[in-house]
């Protein structure tokens, strides 16, 4: 077990371009699950695969364990990975896919046999040992891969996208599984996903990616609840946090025809700026009729367009009344009672409003 | 989650609407198989009429049309044999056995490394590659026998064995360059972080993904070599000569003895097809890359 960091570490694929990833700082504790996450072209696996010494670091360094991993190649840095199609050997068994880290490291047969044995049946793969990859379901293949990692009892696993191949069901339950071994056997662990709830629920901290530029790296709650920018809040979060760009005004801003009045610790926040983004999380509406054209004094008006019945609860998708017919998202209670074409006033109920500047994005 | 219950539908009209169409048209299929039939046999009817000559008496070979029933001899095979077509047929096998080996040894890496691992100059080498095998032999005949004279090398099979090699070196980088390409690159990732230095991940990773691939390109490459007759016939003589110049010295001396001629004939095609069957079981298993997709 080690602790990993990233020191200003850049990969530049063409000299002179914008560089894939852009003088990263992450400083992994020993025994951490860290996500990477960021939609795609974010660096988040460039990031990783610097890690594990499948790209070139062209600038800073990345150590694992205090060692300066640069020019290091792959099979002296004391890793496992995980990929997202596996890659298992193909015409090797279950067992000799697992015990293939440990033969290549010289380890003696009985060993081998002894920890294979002991991983299958953590992953519950006794009864497969001897079958061969294209005769296993995406599942069991995907503990293959796992199984194959953890044999080799690393400093660090990597795992890219693990469960991108899996179903949604089988995504959830082994996303539970994989977060289980991983507080089991205390390994530090860097996961890559482009899935936010994946991020959100599997990661003792995340760090959310994009252009080659880190955003934030905090724990998931404080990534919920403290986006350091408008970008950070409008990828975490589904459906995610309406983010609107308005002119301020004296109680608040303006929002369409009506004014949307701000708490005066929010206000003060704000400070000079004419424009702010103001973000809302979909849950932070209150509703109510708009017929009749009175409604709470500090609502915004909005006609539904679509609704969502989820069960539990249900998302409104509506418009604001404003000349760009700005897109809003509600969650209320399910069976909401709401139809498309409804008139409706919103209303932030929490006073947890999220504010960025209008134009760097970045947190007031 | 929405996808799943669109596609059911969709699928199960699908099949429905299939399924009288093909009854009604039960016509077409029976017309194409007996038409496949017609073209096939029409394609091994030279073939049969070969193998069936070579096991008949000479006035059997004769008649017109072909007799099918007759009592198989394997005198004209013993005639072939007596006539001297052991040492042809020793020189065709180690010039194609060995051109064979050697071309895998240079193909197998070079293709590893115009696929797996591509520079920027990678498109003009592989280029450069087929390019050689655009100059017709037959204009390069005369440089390359006064080089052969010149060192002394006419009439030597190992002449032969370097310019088989030559020869279907371009061809099989070609091939075994589209089936690296189809080994996906986290398998080798795969395997130098599992810690498999470059030979190790080679041998017990790359190889045996690529395996039917190696069986068609030594397929390809056995069939040209063992065919392969005019070098065979312009630098060799009395020594190297290969069972191609064999059978036309053979057509010019016993011309006229049909089932003679069609024994020496069916002898000098039945190692190619052996060679092909062989290989056909290791072809047909498939590249088994279902546990990586």
């Amino acid at each position: 077990m080690a602790d990993v960091v990233f020191d200003h570490a850049s990969r530049v694929y063409t000299v002179g371009a914008k560089p894939a990833v852009n003088r990263l700082d992450l400083e992994i504790a020993e025994g951490e699950f860290v996500v990477l996450v960021g939609p795609s072209g974010s660096g988040k696996s460039t990031a990783l695969r610097m890690l594990a010494g499948l790209e070139e670091i062209d600038d800073g360094e990345i150590r694992i364990g205090g060692r300066n991993m640069v020019g290091v190649p792959s099979r002296d840095r004391d890793i496992a990975m995980v990929f997202q199609n596996y890659a298992l050997y193909p015409n090797k068994t279950v067992g000799d896919n697992m015990a293939f880290p440990l033969k290549m490291r010289g380890v003696d047969k009985a060993t081998q046999q002894e920890k294979v044995r002991a991983a299958a049946d953590i992953l519950g793969l006794t009864d497969y040992l001897d079958r061969k990859p294209k005769a296993l379901s995406g599942g069991q293949r995907q503990r293959v891969a796992m199984g194959r990692a953890i044999v080799r009892e690393p400093q660090v696993f990597l795992m890219d996208e693990p469960l991108s191949n899996l179903d949604a069901k089988m995504r959830v339950s082994t996303r539970t599984e994989i977060a289980a071994m991983q507080r089991r056997l205390g390994v530090t662990t860097v996961y890559v996903t482009h899935d936010q709830v994946e991020a959100m629920t599997m990661g003792d901290r995340v760090a959310l990616l994009a252009d080659g530029k880190l955003q934030q790296f905090a724990t998931p709650s404080e990534l919920y609840d403290k986006p350091a920018n408008a970008f950070v809040a409008g990828f975490i979060g589904s459906p995610a946090m309406n983010l609107f760009t308005l002119p301020v005004s004296a109680e608040g801003v303006r929002m369409g025809s009506s004014e949307l009045r701000l708490p005066r610790e929010v206000l003060s926040r704000i400070g000079g700026h004419e424009r702010v983004t103001l973000g809302i999380r979909p849950e932070q509406w209150a509703v109510a009729d708009g017929v009749g054209g009175h409604g709470s004094s500090s609502g915004v008006k909005a006609q539904v367009d679509v609704v969502e019945e989820l069960g539990s609860d249900a998302y409104l998708y509506a418009h604001l009344d404003d000349e760009a017919q700005t897109a809003v998202v509600v969650r209320t209670a399910g069976r909401s009672g709401a139809h498309r074409g409804d008139q409706i006033v919103l209303t932030p109920t929490s006073e947890e409003l999220h504010l960025f500047d209008a134009d760097s994005g970045d947190r007031l | 989650m929405a996808a799943p219950t669109t596609e059911r539908p969709a699928s199960t009209s699908e099949t429905r609407e299939l399924a009288p169409a093909h009854r009604g048209n039960r016509a077409g299929p029976a017309l194409l198989t007996v038409l496949t039939w017609i073209l096939g046999i029409g394609f091994f009817f030279p073939i049969l009429w070969m193998v069936l000559s070579a096991f008949k008496k000479e006035t059997d070979a004769y008649t017109s049309p072909p007799t099918l029933f007759f009592t198989p001899t394997l005198e004209q095979f013993q005639t072939v044999f007596s006539s001297g077509i052991g040492p042809y047929l020793l020189n065709s096998l180690f010039a194609t056995v060995m051109s064979t080996v050697f071309v895998l040894l240079f193909a197998v890496p070079a293709a590893y490394a115009v696929s797996l691992r591509p520079v920027k100059k990678t498109q003009d080498v592989l280029f450069f590659f087929i390019s050689t095998k655009m100059l017709p032999v037959v204009a390069a005949i005369v440089p390359i026998y006064v080089v052969v004279n010149n060192i002394g090398m006419l009439d030597n099979i190992w002449t032969l064995v370097v310019l088989y090699t030559a020869m279907n070196l371009p061809i099989a980088v070609w091939m075994m360059r589209s089936f690296f390409q189809e080994v996906p690159k986290e398998l080798l990732e795969a395997a130098s972080m599992d810690g498999a230095s470059l030979w190790r991940s080679m041998r017990e990773v790359v190889l045996p993904v690529v395996s039917p691939g190696i069986a068609a390109t030594s397929l390809i490459c056995v069939i040209f070599a063992w065919n392969e007759f005019f070098f065979a016939v312009n630098l060799t003589a009395a020594t190297a000569a290969t069972v191609p110049v064999f059978l036309v010295g053979f057509i010019t001396s016993e011309g006229l003895y049909f089932a003679k001629l069609c024994a020496a004939a069916t002898m000098c095609a039945l190692p190619v097809v052996i060679a092909g069957w062989i290989a056909q079981n290791k072809l047909v298993q498939g590249l088994s890359f279902g546990a990586v997709k």
